[in-house]
């Protein structure tokens, strides 16, 4: 059906970060490891190690975004990586410019990493087919598609808290149609062993055959969210009342809207994750936003040392395998 | 110069006429005169060995874009009409969606003009149904009529409004056109791009559901019993539709309908990993649809096959998913592909070549897809097992975008006739 993973180099080393899809368990964990290698770099008064010095990182962004590109920014600095910040949506395509042009402009000023937001499912891979050997693609979001970082820092953070995949349930509740962070952590936990995978939401918003990625669809909030672990919520984007795909605002958040209440019938112990930025009062209550339960800020600073070490590993493929 | 040509020793398969032997075929000023004995006083020019292969009639394709005028950066129409011939196709209909639109004379005679210049193969077109394909005011269709157009239709642009659409129906049937539907609902098919069901959720791609072709076609099939209009459905993609076609002509509606080659064959697991060659309209759908599909074939319920040919230039296809463009250049895969479903067991070799020959004649109303005696000498003459390697570089067609690339076939075209004169050898 499909050619060799490109994601994949000829020694079986990453050379592209795209999908979470087609990954060994043994690579993700290498990942999650060595991100715990690179937590403490925070808290060093010199916040950096020099695995990336000499090395240019581009961060090509289609799609307007400031954290996820911030933290990339922050995960390459701290490697003593360069960065060059391109925001394309407003320059070139604009302009005519096709996205290979684009791409072969940057080429020319010998680039060696590309971070790659676009609003189109399929981008990342499109470039990564498409650029010179030497440079590796790191998908940053793509459409609906994959949003493969995001995965890794919420699967360390839920390691963080419990340890052992292989006894979790986990709900994902909202807009998982639209939902490049819920396709991407499915295909995570899978991998990592998680048993119990939940998707939550009204039929509107789940997609069709999402039971083939190997989850339990539920339109019930209350049952989805029993004996879970953790619960990861989704952001709702206000365009969505819009169409006809909700009525309005208040009926979600009255439907599918994590509240206090809701949170008892998960396990006493459960964490609540989102990938930010967060709609209070929409898909969920301040009080758990800001409560005891809530790991919403951690998974930002996670966020940077996962990046840093998909960075590093990447950077050490070129080295022909480890570094 | 049309000579006076003997086809020597082949298998003729004729299916028009039910004609399946091993004879000679004699051709005279342009057209076939015998078949089996020669006639009296036939001096013989050229002799054409067909020992060991196959003669049919050329194939006739219900749909094959050309790409002229308007958008000769991909193909012209002299490129194509070359891919048309090395693929044993000798009779074309272009779907009214050119630059300017097939809405008015000046254009059908335009493409006329430049089929005829090459001297290939024969051009026929569809004229516009609505005005610009906007879905709001009849197109002239009488006078489209009047200069040769073989039917109407609103190409890949809905009609969105009912009322203009039974109007249409009437007026077409007033003036004795069949209306060529391509049955999509705008509003299901939204902004998708592919079949939606698991591979859509799993790309995060943008899906089509089912009911954009179901819903859209059972207003038709209404509006086509009111109307009294023949009507045929183009490209059919799911199962179900064909069902939903089959019972209407039990009920004697004058309704027909044809599949693309490609879906016949290929399903929405083969867009792997965002295979842009794999992006068409209607979609590649599931496994079961494509079986739904052959089974109809079958049966006779869809009763041709069209090479549904759309060469692109290579941007086109060189973006991410969504922003390519749909279609694959086929013309040249065509023939063997529908040999292929005789490998496979699926229609024995008259039924097959009924599919692209005589059934797209009879539906399309030309005078072609046949071998009798009379009929303007449009043949195909092919090696049923010679086997080949699609490959890019070889490829005769301006569009290079196919799946099928690197793909070994079986059945090659060794010559093709026109009007009388081998227009391609191989």
């Amino acid at each position: 059906m499909t050619a060799r993973d490109i994601q994949i180099n000829e020694h079986g080393r990453l050379q592209h970060f795209l999908t979470i899809e087609g990954l060994q368990r043994d690579l993700l964990v290498e990942i999650l490891d060595r991100a715990e290698g690179f937590t403490g770099v925070a808290g060093r008064a010199v916040k950096k190690v020099p695995l990336l010095r000499g090395r240019t990182i581009v961060n090509l962004f289609f799609e307007p975004s400031t954290r996820t590109r911030t933290t990339f920014d922050l995960a390459a600095t701290r490697l003593s990586a360069d960065v060059l910040n391109l925001n394309i949506e407003a320059s070139s395509t604009k302009k005519g410019e096709t996205l290979l042009d684009t791409l072969r402009t940057l080429e020319a000023m010998h680039c060696d990493m590309f971070v790659v937001r676009h609003s189109l499912s399929g981008a990342a891979h499109f470039i990564a087919a498409n650029v010179a050997p030497h440079i590796s693609v790191i998908n940053g979001g793509d459409g609906r598609h994959a949003h493969p970082t995001q995965a890794m820092l919420d699967a360390f953070t839920i390691r963080r808290h419990k340890r052992e995949f292989r006894q979790l349930a986990v709900a994902i509740v909202g807009d998982v149609l639209h939902s490049r962070v819920a396709r991407s952590e499915i295909h995570a936990l899978r991998v990592l062993g998680v048993p119990d995978i939940r998707v939550v939401g009204p039929r509107t918003l789940i997609p069709a055959g999402v039971e083939a990625m190997g989850v339990r669809v539920y339109h019930d909030m209350t049952a989805g969210m029993r004996d879970v672990d953790v619960v990861v919520m989704l952001r709702l984007q206000y365009e969505r009342m819009r169409g006809a795909l909700l009525p309005s605002a208040s009926e979600y958040f009255r439907l599918y809207g994590l509240t206090e209440e809701r949170l008892r019938f998960a396990k006493p112990d459960v964490i609540v994750m989102h990938p930010g930025p967060i709609n209070r009062g929409v898909e969920i209550d301040s009080a758990v936003a800001d409560g005891g339960r809530s790991v919403i800020l951690q998974q930002v600073s996670h966020g940077i040392a996962v990046r840093m070490a998909i960075m590093a590993m990447l950077a050490g493929s070129h080295a022909g395998g480890g570094e | 110069m049309t000579a006076r040509i003997r086809i020597r020793g082949g298998r003729i398969v004729d299916p028009a006429n039910r004609f399946d032997a091993v004879a000679d075929l004699y051709i005279d000023g342009g057209r076939i005169v015998a078949v089996g004995r020669r006639p009296r006083g036939f001096a013989t020019e050229e002799v054409l060995d067909a020992r060991g292969l196959i003669v049919c009639p050329g194939l006739v394709d219900l749909s094959a874009r050309l790409r002229e005028p308007g958008y000769t950066h991909k193909a012209t129409i002299a490129s194509e009409l070359k891919a048309a011939v090395a693929g044993g196709v000798t009779t074309l209909c272009c779907p009214p969606d050119t630059l300017p639109i097939i809405d008015t004379t000046a254009v059908v005679e335009l493409i006329h003009q430049r089929a005829a210049t090459t001297g290939l193969a024969r051009v026929v077109c569809l004229g516009a149904l609505t005005r610009d394909l906007k879905g709001e005011m009849l197109a002239g269709m009488n006078g489209l009529k009047s200069v040769g157009c073989v039917g109407v239709s609103n190409a890949l642009a809905p009609v969105v409004n009912s009322e203009v659409m039974r109007r249409a129906l009437e007026y077409a049937h007033t003036c004795g056109l069949t209306v060529f539907i391509h049955a999509e609902d705008p509003w299901l098919a939204g902004s998708g791009h592919v079949h939606e069901g698991a591979v859509s959720t799993r790309l995060g791609l943008p899906g089509i559901p089912e009911t954009a072709e179901t819903v859209a076609l059972s207003r038709d099939l209404l509006l086509v019993e009111q109307s009294g209009a023949r009507a045929h459905f183009c490209r059919l993609s799911c199962a179900r539709s064909a069902r939903l076609v089959a019972e209407a002509a039990g009920r004697g509606l004058p309704v027909t309908a044809d599949v693309a080659i490609h879906q016949l064959f290929l399903t929405d697991a083969d867009l792997g990993r965002f295979d842009s060659f794999c992006h068409v309209r209607p979609p590649l759908r599931g496994r079961a649809d494509r079986d739904g599909l052959r089974r109809a074939l079958r049966k006779g319920v869809i009763s041709a096959i069209c090479s549904d040919h759309q060469p692109h230039d290579p941007d086109a296809k060189r973006t991410p998913f969504d922003a390519t463009e749909p279609g694959i250049s086929a013309l040249e895969t065509w023939l063997p592909l529908t040999l292929r479903l005789v490998d496979e067991g699926l229609l024995d070799l008259n039924a097959a070549l009924a599919t692209v020959t005589a059934n797209p004649a009879a539906i399309l109303g030309v005078d072609a897809g046949t071998l009798g005696v009379g009929a303007s000498a449009d043949v195909c003459i092919f090696d049923p097992d010679e086997t080949w390697r699609l490959d890019e570089k070889s490829m005769v067609s301006a569009g290079r975008n196919t799946p099928f690339l690197d793909q070994t076939f079986r059945g090659r075209v060794r010559f093709t006739l026109h009007a009388g004169r081998v227009v391609y050898s191989a």
